[in-house]
């Protein structure tokens, strides 16, 4: 079967950058929010820069939300993707899509400068879980929200006395909090895994 | 731990980076995009393209510059200059930039860093403060440095740390301080004022102008309390090779990326 990839169209920014990434990878994907294409896509990718309220309103007002949750091919969050595949967030107060029921908290601005904003590195991993990840290494962030760790985290990060979860990871469902398509070689290779992934 | 950044930072006109480029192995050191994949192998963080374009009609080439750079670039990347509205910062967003930065235009009307924070997110509105110390502007807390504008040409009149602080609570999610003073002498930054900007906001500095030595990286980054460092021709005239610049780091005990 013929790998087809959708990136899920939303209100979130940057997607370019995920194009861009598969492109380099010789992989093209459609940029759509038609509920059958995404149900019949061999990969899903769920990105996200931007708001979480928004994005959720954008999501609803599309019945998109319902669709996600129901999905049962691998899917891929990004960022906001990540955050917006919890229980709730707390930007805006925002119940969110329950994939993994988690909520997601602010990083304290008293004692941390925020957004996390830069390279760090990811750490503990757990190949087992998550076949994506296969060793540690820089992953660059840009968030001021953060899931704290949890039976579903697959690889974590440290950010002054906070460690949270960097990727998770449930059934056909990973959420990477780092951005793949900005973090180099590293990055690009668990996007490549996360298409390879079952079939190769 | 969060890395410290080294950010190089590339002028472009007309699509073509300005200031001369020192690289051996480029066919064409003009060349904004293959200059941006040489840093982005060799150690860069992150970089930084600043549209020095003159006139409106070309800032087109511009644009399709920020997609040719996306389309090769897996490391974040800065926009700037010539900003100044909404639907300026929407399109090189769309065009692939992770985030942008605003100088005079955020100066000028103070309101929009508020809306491009509302409409895309803090953690892609950059606010480029350019200073000049000035005792005149001495306070308890300001140290003496005034904003200017216009390239470093226009004074404002308000102090560097008032509005630095007006600009995170405006919702800016990073800024990008440049001493004029410091900028071309290759003395070292600036490092009082940085540090004290840095201590006083609550979100990441980038720290610019000055840089002439190693040395100086490691002391905007550690007596300077900066989170990133950026310069310009010092790299790009190899003055200091950038995988070299952040091996020294690392052996002076600063969270930095090896790649």
């Amino acid at each position: 079967m013929a790998r087809s990839i959708v990136v899920i169209k939303y209100n979130a920014g940057n997607i370019r950058s995920v194009l861009c990434t598969l492109n380099r990878l010789g992989l093209d994907a459609e940029v759509t929010s038609d509920a059958s294409r995404i149900r019949n896509a061999s990969r899903v990718i769920f990105p996200g820069v931007g708001e979480a309220s928004t994005a959720m309103r954008h999501l609803i007002a599309s019945g998109l939300d319902e669709l996600m949750a129901s999905l049962t091919q691998p899917f891929l969050g990004i960022c906001l993707g990540m955050q917006l595949m919890c229980r709730f967030s707390e930007e805006y107060d925002t119940k969110c899509l329950g994939i993994f029921d988690l909520p997601v908290i602010r990083f304290p601005s008293s004692s941390l400068k925020v957004p996390h904003m830069g390279w760090n590195r990811l750490k503990q991993i757990d190949q087992e879980t998550c076949r994506l990840l296969t060793e540690t290494g820089w992953a660059y962030f840009v968030h001021s929200y953060y899931v704290p760790l949890c039976e579903h985290s697959v690889a974590l990060c440290t950010y002054g006395d906070i460690t949270f979860s960097a990727a998770l990871s449930r059934d056909n469902f990973t959420g990477f909090q780092f951005h793949p398509e900005k973090s180099g070689k590293y990055g690009m290779a668990m996007l490549e895994r996360f298409i390879g992934q079952g079939e190769l | 731990m969060l890395a410290k950044r080294i950010i190089p930072c590339l002028d472009v006109r007309n699509g073509r980076t300005v200031k001369g480029v020192n690289f051996i192995n480029l066919r064409d050191a003009g060349d904004a995009v293959e200059l941006a994949a040489f840093y982005a192998a060799h150690g860069a963080d992150e970089l930084t393209f600043l549209d020095i374009t003159a006139t409106i009609e070309q800032r087109g080439t511009f644009t399709s510059l920020v997609r040719s750079v996306a389309d090769v670039i897996d490391i974040p990347f800065t926009v700037g200059g010539g900003i100044r509205t909404v639907s300026d910062v929407g399109a090189l967003l769309e065009s692939g930039a992770d985030k942008i930065s605003i100088n005079s235009a955020a100066v000028r009307n103070k309101s929009l860093i508020g809306e491009l924070a509302r409409e895309f997110g803090s953690q892609c509105v950059v606010c480029a403060i350019d200073i000049r110390s000035n005792s005149t502007f001495d306070s308890e807390l300001g140290f003496g440095w005034e904003v200017y504008v216009d390239g470093g040409r226009t004074p404002t009149g308000m102090e560097a740390l008032a509005w630095a602080r007006e600009a995170v609570d405006r919702g800016a999610g990073e800024i990008l301080l440049t001493s004029m003073d410091h900028d071309g002498t290759k003395k070292g930054f600036a490092i009082d004022i940085t540090k004290r900007i840095s201590t006083h906001v609550s979100v990441p500095i980038i720290a610019s102008g000055g840089a002439g030595t190693m040395e100086h990286f490691a002391e905007i980054l550690t007596e300077g309390c900066a989170d990133a460092a950026l310069a310009a021709s010092l790299f790009h005239f190899r003055e200091i090779d950038i995988e070299e610049l952040k091996i020294f780091l690392k052996n002076r005990g600063i969270s930095i990326r090896l790649t």
